[in-house]
């Protein structure tokens, strides 16, 4: 699975068993906007790392947080790449 | 250092009268200038001379207002954090000895506690008559979540909340203050005390406010100096109204300040003190580091210069200081320091090279985003399962939150490990525990380590 299907997919779940609604999901969406919540967020990041083998938001070196979906991914997919 | 008494909120606020000063939330302003002749406690402010109160505010301003009329004033006041149970109510009012309570004027003072004083709060203030001499050094008691049980009484007096800050000098830029923090624990009360110390306005987030909507009012506001958790940091990292603020200090505490989160705020606002702090309610500010590293300076322990020791005993930190809290209430309350004045935080300390780290909780608990898990609270739940034999909940490191709660679960003996299983675990925790005390992770292993001494093995 591409990692954009793999956090797709785990943000659905993770809102599912959260009981949270989630927006329509666009790459310019603002993660803060999905109606995942803190925990949310902290539930996904360790199942990605789980999924993929990596945490871009501890090993980046001082990198920007990312802030919309799409720049989550690309986070994600520089880490692997 | 010591300060001169009587020293009062009041005496604090008077020094920098005029200024226009302010506390704000959302949608709302508690002016910080005239409480020499208004109230926001109607006529009863006269009547809690020298008595023990139990402040249970409607929200911040209200609290901050009484406050601020309340020290020097009331012989104790009991400052109930926003997520009091009433059910704990009953054993706080009988311990603290309170014979009276200022309540939220909107809503209805609680039943079943006789007080001789029951004094609604509201705002705006009120003109008030008559001058007040406010001499006493008035206790204040802050309550300290217990993991299980009533919460832990934990006794202060002005003196020991503002031991750590230093006043503004005279010619300094004024500081306008935010935090993150609810100004009815330690944490938000220490903003609190330095915004009305110093000559500037406080902003404050209202309650279910979006961080959006309080970076742009802080950003509006003119906030210079801005506080909160590292969870707090990171949800204004990936957040677009970051730079809607343009601090001149960043402060972070209540958690373990990890490096990419520090070196993300040094990023994000370049012209930024960015620092940690160390502080706790019972054991009060430690120190602060501002060296744009985790951890801190192993030449930090021992004796300072500036009235605070610290020594590592048995792998947890333990303080001395001026800045800590005189004892615990109640009599039955355990001992606060040890034979030597130190207070053991119960963070546990790693030293590499010259670099003391902290490790966690000790007893395991969890610290997730701010909020403590009891290990065993969760494993009692899971445990409940008929195809559980044993269970071990444990803290997960993580980026956003600092940690999250994993399970690692022991199944009986025939028992088939099927996704099904774990889904009724967490859904049988969801129902019984609140949402950060649900495991994120759970694991099935075979076994689980036990000490020698027939407990389950926490650490490593």
């Amino acid at each position: 699975m591409s990692i954009r299907l793999t956090i797709i997919s785990q943000i659905q779940q993770v809102a599912a068993e959260q009981k949270k609604t989630l927006a329509p999901l666009a790459d310019d969406l603002p993660l803060l906007e999905t109606g995942l919540d803190s925990l949310c967020f902290a539930i996904l990041v360790a199942r990605l790392e789980d999924a993929t083998g990596a945490d871009p938001f501890t090993t980046a070196d001082g990198a920007r947080f990312p802030n919309t979906l799409g720049e989550l991914i690309a986070f994600y997919e520089h880490v692997a790449a | 250092m010591s300060q001169p008494e009587p020293l009062s909120l009041a005496d604090l606020l008077g020094a920098a009268a005029g200024f226009g000063r302010a506390i704000g939330t959302m949608g709302a302003s508690l002016p910080l200038d005239h409480f020499s002749d208004a109230t926001s406690l109607g006529g009863r402010l006269d009547r809690l001379e020298g008595r023990s109160v139990i402040l249970l505010a409607g929200d911040q301003l209200q609290t901050a207002a009484a406050l601020i009329e309340l020290d020097g004033w009331a012989r104790r006041i009991v400052l109930c954090p926003p997520d009091l149970e009433a059910r704990h109510l009953v054993a706080v009012a009988r311990e603290a000895a309170a014979d009276a309570i200022v309540y939220d004027a909107q809503g209805l003072p609680p039943q079943g506690i006789d007080f001789a004083v029951v004094a609604p709060c509201s705002l705006p203030l009120r003109p008030r008559s008559g001058t007040l001499a406010r001499r006493r050094a008035t206790e204040w008691v802050l309550l300290t979540s217990g993991t299980t049980g009533d919460p832990k009484m934990v006794i202060h007096t002005l003196a020991t909340l503002i031991g750590a800050i230093s006043p503004d000098s005279a010619g300094a830029p004024t500081r306008n203050w935010a935090t993150f923090y609810d100004i009815r624990r330690y944490g938000g009360l220490q903003i609190l005390l330095r915004a009305i110390a110093g000559r500037g306005s406080l902003t404050l987030r209202g309650a279910g406010e979006t961080v959006d909507d309080f970076l742009i009012r802080a950003g509006a506001a003119g906030v210079t100096h801005i506080s909160g958790t590292p969870s707090h940091w990171r949800l204004v990292l990936m957040n677009r109204a970051a730079r809607r603020i343009a601090p001149d200090y960043v402060r972070l505490s209540g958690e373990i300040a990890d490096q990419a989160a520090l070196d993300a705020l040094s990023a994000l606002y370049p012209r930024a003190r960015v620092a940690h702090a160390y502080a706790s309610t019972e054991a009060g500010v430690g120190f602060e580091v501002d060296d744009g590293r985790a951890g801190f300076p192993a030449s930090f322990l021992g004796e300072r210069n500036n009235g605070v020791a610290m020594r590592i005993v048995e792998g947890s930190l333990r303080i001395r200081s001026s800045r800590a809290a005189l004892r615990y209430l109640g009599d039955d309350a355990p001992g606060l320091r040890d034979s030597e004045g130190f207070v053991d935080t119960g963070d546990m300390i790693e030293i590499h090279g010259d670099r003391c780290h902290f490790v966690g909780r000790r007893g395991g608990i969890i610290n997730v985003g701010g909020a403590k898990v009891n290990p065993e609270e969760v494993e009692a739940v899971i445990n409940l399962h008929p195809g559980v034999h044993a269970s071990l909940v444990k803290a997960r490191k993580n980026p956003i939150t600092g940690a999250l709660v994993a399970a690692d679960v022991v199944l009986n003996e025939g028992v088939i490990e099927a996704a099904t299983l774990k889904q009724e675990i967490v859904a049988a925790c969801a129902s019984r525990l609140a949402p950060h005390k649900v495991p994120a992770l759970v694991r099935f292993v075979p076994s689980l380590a036990v000490t020698a001494g027939g407990k389950l093995a926490r650490n490593g």
